[in-house]
């Protein structure tokens, strides 16, 4: 017993600190493009279910569900991305998000097309987003990385999803 | 033994607000003239528990001035001391000091020293205003938390060896529950300790009473220990034995032992005296500070930072009845499994009861965990006799105020967002609508104007209304100003309700100049703003020479809400039951389309807006866009009355409301929502909310 | 187990109290005023009794006046606490059979020196 752990100690620290510089995302596919979040916000993943509709608002906003009691909005982010159109079907795929805005963290969960794949990145294998001039605006993406051949970029979810008048909203309403 | 006392720091602090408002009722209450000792025992008891329990948690800062609180009570109680106003004064002033020294304490903010000294020097001069009490000096020594110096205890150059102690009980010493043996073992601990034990007082057996003592010790004790160390051993029995006791020195000196204690003695007293004087003088020089100046601008700074963890105290009847009733439904359920188990079509029926009797366990069981939110609305109600009795002495008028139905019970929630609304509504009768007693007399009133406090529930609601017998609401007076501040045009029509209504308008003040009592650059309009937010409703009824009253409407409870769900294409949407009027089929004829104006229809000889859910809202597949065809739900809210076009109403249902908020945001025309039975979300529509979208 | 009976009108004190004692291995029923802490003490035979002064209904000293007349509380140890400006309470206390007194404000570790000089 005390054998072992005198083995095994050091090798445990040797991986914390090549997992200090691995990152974990979780990926998946809208169109043709592959993206990653960041895992720990992940918080499940859902198939997709009819929503409540809300009036008056974007219409990448899709709606509202009931999670667990919570009344959880739901992003297209196709749509967000102006990545056209998808049909919703039962293999589509609600990622839930905890998306943290200014010291709230909130619930929210994002429509993509398939998750693929749980990917670890090296920190310094993670490039800067060049500015694509299109379709998706870079201020929503830290940085690429390519796994397996596949360009992978990844997403700040907190800068995805602080909507147009979330944070300042909440706070009028409260006081 | 290690005992993290910031663990009772909540309760403390929550008791002693408690008791600082049971002074100031007790203090307002009392009368001069006919002072009932229970009262000021009540009173007394508040600031003895106070000092108490900061003294023991370490706020000795409160501790320290409540000493003094409690000395100036305590001759009050004993009689030594007369109840003067000027007393009383003083005393609510303190009252008001300590709740602000606790509150920055509770919020670690800092208590402004001044204030305290201020305070504090205007009881000490009271406490020295001998010439209606007894001498008051005495309540001047500090605090003696510091163990005084024993004499004994200096002992530098005579070091004592042990002692030599005769201790003979009383016979009744043990009938106070003191033990001998006890402290001879704690002796013990001292030192070496050699016993001699006198029997010659023990009767014959047949004489013995056992309850009895008839011991009595010559005892040795070895060590340098201090007399302070066995005065404490014997402390509590110093009246009920006969006790000796010689100190062993190394060096023989007794005589000069004894002569240098005296000497001792001596200095202690002068040192105990000193601070006795002192302060006197400093005391009657500052004693003309008016606290009550003082202490004003602070208070604002300290309620906001008021926000920590909070807790409710809930009437041990209501936690039985929820327990009997958690009982209840576990037995429903367990009869439910059993019935699962082996279930067959005859056994239908059975079911059918097991789950009616599971619907009304659940229903009563979501009242009474309700319940224990409610609160009596007692908790604002009870801050306004202070704040009437303070200013009606500020202006010089002379207010009765009334305070009907404070048992009513309200949620937490309201209880605690409902107070600032009514501070002001209270503080603007008191200020502008009761005159002075001379205009009063002139007018034919009586002298006394009289404010009304009433709470009662009225359907779901609750209703609250501040009610003055003051000079009312000129509407003339009104409507003028609002034209002058530009909120109207000179031309435009108002009922006589949408003229008061105009006080609420944001810039609008009705007081020809601010004062520090009701004009503190908050407005009615935030009132306003402040009780929609809570979902609820303010009226205004005036006349004028006779008085006004303001009505306050709020639902009972902020997390349930009766509704009445209506479809709307292949939506559904829920309306608060208690904002309908009434739903009908409208006519052709009864329909008026302005242009520019959208449609309206006749009610009754009343022109009411149509508001087009499927439209606003932009819902998909609706039944109809005809009129005619669909259903017109008649709904008001905050005085503005407007028909909904809908398809169709649904089943009326109690709903918990969700806020979107939490994970979303806000959604003009939406008040929240809330979870259907199938699982689904369902939108609750805010009336108001809705007549601002169809206007746009 | 000791049982020991702890009486203050203050939950605060009260509850610092109680936890205290349970901390050292004691059982303890708490008691609102003297009132209650009288029905409790006929319900229940304690080891000691610890009481406030000051309590609305039933004082500390008129509590432990009709204790200490009580067959089963003849020699029980029976402790008050007290400030130190309540000299005469002293005194009244003594005369009603108090045994001893605590003084306001202490802490934990002085409340249990105390406790142990009668209980043990």
């Amino acid at each position: 017993m005390t054998d072992e752990a005198v083995t095994i100690n050091p090798e445990q620290g040797e991986t914390a600190k090549s997992q200090e510089n691995q990152l974990q995302f979780l990926s998946f596919s809208l169109g043709r493009e592959e993206y990653g979040v960041d895992i720990l916000r992940v918080q499940e993943i859902r198939s997709w279910e009819p929503v409540s509709r809300i009036p008056n608002v974007p219409s990448y906003e899709k709606g509202v569900v009931n999670l667990r009691g919570a009344i959880v909005p739901i992003i297209d982010l196709r749509e967000r991305f102006q990545l056209g159109h998808s049909q919703y079907t039962a293999l589509t795929v609600v990622v839930v998000l905890q998306v943290r805005i200014e010291e709230r963290t909130r619930i929210m969960g994002v429509v993509v097309d398939s998750v693929s794949d749980v990917i670890n990145i090296d920190r310094k294998n993670i490039q800067t987003a060049p500015d694509f001039g299109a379709k998706v605006s870079t201020q929503f993406i830290t940085g690429l990385a390519a796994v397996g051949g596949r360009m992978v970029m990844l997403l700040d979810v907190d800068k995805l999803l602080s909507l147009d008048g979330v944070s300042d909203e909440y706070d009028s309403s409260n006081k | 033994m290690a005992i993290d006392m910031a663990q009772f720091h909540q309760v403390f602090f929550e008791e002693s607000f408690e008791g600082l408002d049971a002074m100031e009722s007790g203090l307002l209450n009392m009368d001069i003239g006919d002072v009932d000792a229970e009262d000021i025992n009540t009173i007394f008891r508040a600031a003895h528990s106070i000092k108490g329990g900061s003294g023991t948690f370490g706020f000795t800062a409160v501790s320290d001035f409540t000493h003094v609180m409690e000395t100036l009570l305590d001759e009050m109680r004993d009689g030594r001391r007369k109840v003067t106003q000027p007393a009383v004064d003083v005393l609510l002033g303190s009252v008001d000091c300590l709740r602000d020294m606790l509150q920055s304490i509770r919020d670690g903010g800092q208590v402004d020293q001044s204030v305290v000294s201020a305070h504090k020097l205007a009881l000490d001069s009271e406490l020295r205003n001998s010439a209606n009490g007894a001498n008051g000096s005495s309540a001047l020594e500090p605090l003696p938390s510091v163990s005084p110096i024993t004499p004994a205890d200096d002992g530098a150059e005579l070091e004592i060896c042990g002692w030599s102690i005769a201790f003979s009980p009383h016979l009744n010493l043990l009938k106070t529950g003191n033990e001998p043996v006890r402290m001879l073992r704690e002796l013990a601990g001292l030192g070496e300790l050699t016993t001699t034990v006198d029997l010659q007082g023990v009767p014959s057996l047949y004489d013995l009473d056992p309850e009895e003592c008839h011991l009595s010790w010559k005892l040795h004790v070895a060590g340098n220990i201090s007399a302070a160390e066995i005065d404490e051993i014997f402390d509590w029995v110093e009246d009920d034995c006969d006790l000796a006791k010689q100190p062993i020195y190394k060096t023989e000196m007794p005589l000069q032992a004894l002569q240098s204690e005296g000497t001792l003695s001596a200095n202690d007293v002068n040192t105990s005296a000193a601070p006795v004087n002192k302060p006197t003088e400093e005391n009657v020089a500052g004693a003309e500070i008016q606290p009550q100046d003082a202490k004003a601008p602070k208070k604002e700074e300290a309620k906001a930072a008021g926000k920590g963890s909070s807790s409710i105290r809930v009437d041990t009847g209501k936690i039985d009845t929820l327990i009997n009733m958690v009982g209840e439904l576990v037995i429903t359920q367990s009869m439910l499994s059993l019935l699962g188990e082996h279930f067959e079509m005859n056994k239908l029926d059975q079911l059918k009861n097991g789950l009616s009797q599971l619907e009304r366990h659940t229903r009563e069981l979501q009242e009474s965990v309700m319940n224990i939110r409610m609160l009596p609305i007692s908790f604002v109600f009870s801050r306004f006799p202070r704040l009437a009795h303070d200013i009606s002495t500020k202006l010089g008028k002379k207010i009765e105020l009334k305070l009907v139905g404070e048992n009513t019970e309200v949620d937490k929630t309201v209880v605690e967002l409902l107070s600032d609304p009514l501070v002001h509504l209270v503080r603007n009768s008191l200020d502008h609508g009761i005159e002075m007693p001379e205009v009063r007399i002139a007018a034919g009133k009586p002298e006394t104007g009289t404010v009304t406090l009433e709470a009662y529930h009225r359907g779901g609601n609750i209703v609250i209304e501040v009610s003055d017998d003051g000079k009312g609401l000129d509407k003339d007076k009104l409507r003028a100003k609002a034209i002058e501040k530009g909120l109207i045009d000179a031309d435009a029509v108002l009922s006589e309700k949408q003229t008061y209504e105009l006080i609420f308008m944001p810039g609008f003040s009705t007081a020809e100049k601010l004062t520090d009592i009701s004009g503190r650059g908050v407005g009615m309009d935030v009132v306003r703003r402040n009780i929609q937010a809570l979902g609820g409703d303010i009226e205004i009824l005036s006349e004028l020479g006779k008085g006004s009253t303001i009505s306050i409407h709020l639902p009972l409870t902020l997390a349930i809400l009766d509704g009445q769900s209506i479809a709307v294409g292949d939506e559904t949407y829920i309306l608060p039951l208690g904002s309908i009027i009434e739903s009908l089929h409208v006519k052709e004829e009864r329909i008026n389309r302005v242009v520019g104006k959208g449609e309206t229809f006749l009610l009754r000889g009343q022109y009411l807006p149509i508001i087009r859910i499927h439209e606003i809202f932009n819902v998909p597949g609706a039944k109809t866009t005809k009129l005619t065809e669909g259903l017109i739900v008649v709904v008001e809210g905050q005085g503005v009355r407007c028909g909904l076009f809908v398809d169709d109403l649904l089943g009326q249902q109690q709903v918990v409301i969700k806020s979107l908020e939490a994970n979303y945001r806000r959604v003009e025309g939406i008040s929240g929502a809330t979870i259907l039975g199938d699982g689904s979300v369902a939108l609750i529509l805010d009336i108001p909310g809705l007549v601002r979208l169809s206007s746009q | 187990m000791a049982t020991i009976l702890a009486v203050d009108d203050s939950a605060s004190m009260r509850q610092m109290v109680a936890f205290t004692l349970k901390g050292a291995g004691f059982s303890v029923v708490e008691a609102v005023d003297g009132v209650d802490a009288l029905n409790k003490a006929k319900a229940q035979v304690f080891d000691c009794v610890v009481t406030d002064v000051n309590m609305p209904n039933k004082d500390g000293i008129e509590l432990i006046r009709e204790l200490r007349a009580l067959p089963n509380y003849k020699f029980t140890p029976m402790l008050m606490l007290t400030t130190e400006a309540g000299a005469d309470k002293k005194q009244q206390g003594k005369d009603a059979g108090a045994t001893g007194w605590i003084v306001k404000p202490f802490n934990p570790d002085q409340l249990l020196k105390t406790i142990k000089k009668v209980m043990g």
